[in-house]
């Protein structure tokens, strides 16, 4: 783990617990989950109980403690893309890269998650590939992905 | 530019503003999350690049921005003139020099105009869509780039607050508590009564909190507006603020929406540059700042207790509340939590007046409200009507009713937490209370409209699992009921049903909302008692193995109806899995064994050939 860059997501911050969940968010954008280490040095910064910043890291699904890929494939399972055929597309997205709902693949290029509305219900079904937007994606997904594979 | 030292200032400033504006000719690419989605970042450069080419050849001023949210999402990207009012829609990069060029020569791009039926529409108020609609909390929303502060003051931003700062913070507050300003997040508590109780209450510092954490699936009222409008809301928390006695606030904001956390920021220090925020605001005296905190993805922070928690820096689950946030809320004082459309809100009727705000809506729910429109309706898009308007106009008048060939089944409003609502409740004006008798909620204004390819046991159990994700595990009859109703829902969608389940269900779902401790898991019963109660045939026939709307998989399959079927290869080509086979001109085939029950087939079908059967054994 790279130590300065932690040392230098926490100093922007004042010692107080307020501040323990936008450091584990700056932490896991840098290192794309969160490492045990950074976990206990954040603990020993704020002066809290490891318990307590481990209670926070588990209760919030934006934190991870493997690392997701490089190019995080978001697929909406809001209301709008759940009556559109979201299911299916995630099927189909799975079948395409080999891969289930919360892994990464073995190269770290792709992790592929569900999120529940990502307000874009007029593309439904939708998804993203780091911030990049496929709506009404079916039959082009081979397509999206090897041209996402290769940029 | 210096700081604004009194509301005269600001009037001031205002003035030269508008007089500097360069004949006010603007192109306004809408920058709402449905057109990002269709690429208005390109559509904006390429429009940037066009006009500044204009520039050099004629020697005129025309502003491009990208605005937030124009509302017509289902046609993006969205592109509007100013002054004129032109609407372009489904707009493409290679567009851009032919707009710039029109727009220079005063003439329209036909082929861009919105058609309704076989007419093309050039002012954008006369778009169907439009047309109902009554925009003051959006008003600015589409028309201003939410990075300027400039342009909002010009649009008469920040004089609810001059006003506000003239008057004694006691009137402030009883305005709000006239003009029965009730919470747009879902509950529609009287805002007024809480800030009353708040500045009542004693205990220092207080706190006033926006609730941006905007969970429900299917719902992007408030993402729009922090996108599109981000001043509007500080300026209502900051006339909050003075009329408690609140010296800080917070916005919460989901952690999905990094664009509105970056909009607001901006508008935060644009805000304090001025003096609109911070120490001394216009002079008058009175310190207010605010932070903007991020979510962490918990849809269960959307709970006022949860969120005070999570901005404390703790797990966001809810407590018992004995006592009042307004009481004893974020570090155990006084704090008022209101959504962010609530505090929009409150500019409007300190700059308009309280009659003014009382003449729009109904008697016991005045104002608009804003709704997120979506699911199988022809106009998908966020709107905001007058509050009393039937779901039958907001449906069919302003979201254009169903696509072709579909029929309207239920409307999902409140999210996780609403209703489903039959064919029969169409009728029913949409404010806080006629919702809550139909056994749904107003909630926070997601609009989702259901067509007869939907199931309602399917529809029970997408919420129902997603609550069970959601949950946060404190309360036993949440933690475990949702769990077990769960269960049953699963086995009547995939063909394990038995009779008794719906009763089994209902007994389960009747307790959790009796009995579970916060918000969340009170209503999380909703949209299984509604279906329970507006379609019960769909759950007989469930329990008996059929789904008759096509949709869990096993329990039901594609015929083709040879009657019907004129043989034109449609299906067969749509199929994924080659399913589909017939000859040209006679009735296709489905091979069940194949088939994969996508209803791909069913959708490609124009002529209805393709119907939904029982399983037979």
């Amino acid at each position: 783990m790279d130590r300065d860059a932690l040392g230098a997501i926490l100093e922007v911050y004042d010692r107080e617990e307020r501040f323990l969940l936008p450091i584990l968010q700056d932490i896991q954008e840098r290192f794309r989950h969160l490492p045990r280490e950074a976990l206990t040095e954040t603990a020993r910064y704020l002066a809290v109980p490891e318990s307590r910043v481990f209670a926070v890291a588990t209760f919030y699904k934006a934190f991870s403690f493997t690392p997701k890929g490089r190019k995080p494939i978001k697929v909406c399972m809001g209301t709008a893309c759940h009556l559109r055929g979201a299911s299916t597309l995630l099927e189909e997205l799975e079948r395409e890269l080999d891969l289930s709902v919360g892994k990464t693949t073995s190269d770290g290029q792709f992790s592929l998650e569900t999120v529940n509305c990502l307000g874009a219900c007029a593309l439904a079904p939708v998804f993203t590939v780091e911030d990049r937007v496929y709506g009404k994606a079916e039959g082009r997904l081979a397509e999206i992905l090897e041209r996402e594979r290769k940029s | 530019m210096s700081r604004l030292e009194s509301a005269k200032a600001l009037d001031e400033w205002r003035r030269s503003l508008r007089a500097s504006r360069c004949a006010g000719r603007r192109i306004c690419v809408c920058g709402g999350p449905g057109c990002l989605a269709a690429g208005s970042a390109d559509v904006h450069r390429a429009l940037v690049a066009a006009s500044q080419k204009a520039s050099f050849a004629v020697d005129v001023c025309l502003d491009v921005v990208r605005t937030g949210c124009q509302g017509l999402c289902q046609q993006g990207v969205l592109v509007t003139l100013q002054p004129q009012g032109t609407l372009y829609c489904a707009v493409q990069p290679d567009d851009a020099e032919e707009i710039v060029d029109a727009f220079l020569q005063g003439r329209a791009v036909e082929r861009l105009l919105y058609r309704d039926r076989a007419r093309s529409v050039e002012d954008v108020q006369d778009v169907p869509f439009y047309l109902r609609q009554e925009k003051h909390v959006l008003a600015r929303c589409g028309l201003i780039d939410p990075y300027s502060l400039d342009d909002y003051v010009v649009q008469g931003g920040y004089e609810g607050l001059a006003r506000a700062l003239c008057l004694e913070s006691e009137t402030v507050l009883e305005r709000i508590v006239r003009a029965r300003l009730r919470g747009r997040g879902g509950g529609g508590f009287p805002a007024g009564r809480k800030w009353e109780a708040c500045r009542r209450a004693s205990g220092d510092p207080k706190y006033v909190l926006a609730n941006g954490d905007e969970g429900d699936p299917g719902a992007f009222m408030d993402r729009s507006l922090m996108e599109g409008d981000p001043h509007s809301l500080l300026e209502g928390m900051v006339i909050g603020a003075y009329a408690i006695g609140a010296s800080k606030g917070f916005i919460y904001v989901r952690n999905e929406y990094p664009l509105a956390v970056k909009t607001l920021q901006r508008a935060l220090e644009a805000a304090r540059e001025k003096g609109l925020l911070g120490k001394d605001v216009l002079g008058s005296g009175f310190s207010f700042d605010v932070e903007v905190c991020r979510g962490g993805g918990a849809f269960v922070c959307g709970e006022s207790t949860a969120l005070m928690a999570s901005i404390e820096g703790r797990p966001g689950t809810p407590r018992v509340k004995y006592i009042r946030s307004s009481e004893r809320g974020l570090w155990e004082s006084p704090t008022v939590l209101n959504n962010v459309e609530t505090w929009a809100n409150v500019p409007l009727i300190l700059s308009r007046g309280v009659d003014w705000f009382l003449s729009l809506g109904t008697e016991g729910s005045p104002g608009t409200k804003v709704f997120s429109l979506v699911g199988k309706v022809k106009n998908t898009g966020l709107v905001e009507v007058p509050m009393g308007m039937t779901l039958r106009e907001i449906i069919f008048d302003v979201g254009g009713g169903m696509p072709k060939g579909r029929r309207f089944k239920a409307v999902q409003t409140g999210g996780p937490s609403g209703g489903c609502l039959p064919e029969a409740s169409l009728d029913l004006p949409v404010d806080f209370d006629s919702l809550n008798e139909a056994g749904s909620i107003m909630g926070s204004g997601g609009m989702i409209v259901m067509d007869d390819r939907t199931c309602m046991v399917d529809v029970a159990r997408y919420f129902v699992s997603f609550l069970v994700e959601e949950s946060c595990g404190k309360c036993t009859p949440c933690r475990e009921g949702l769990r077990q109703m769960k269960t049953i829902l699963d086995d009547l969608s995939s063909g394990r049903g038995r009779p008794g389940d719906a009763e089994l269900l209902r007994s389960l779902a009747e307790n959790l909302r009796d009995t579970a401790l916060c918000g969340l898991g009170q209503s999380a019963a909703n949209p299984v008692l509604s279906t329970l109660r507006y379609f019960p045939e769909e759950y007989a026939e469930h329990e008996a193995g059929f789904c008759r709307s096509g949709v869990c998989r096993d329990l039901f399959r594609f015929v083709v109806d040879g009657d019907s079927c004129r043989g034109c290869g449609l299906c067969a080509s749509t199929c994924p899995v080659g399913a589909v086979s017939g000859e040209k001109g006679r009735a296709h085939v489905i091979d069940q064994d194949r088939c994969i029950r996508c209803g791909k087939c069913c959708e490609a079908c124009i002529f209805e050939a393709i119907v939904v059967g029982e399983v037979t054994s």
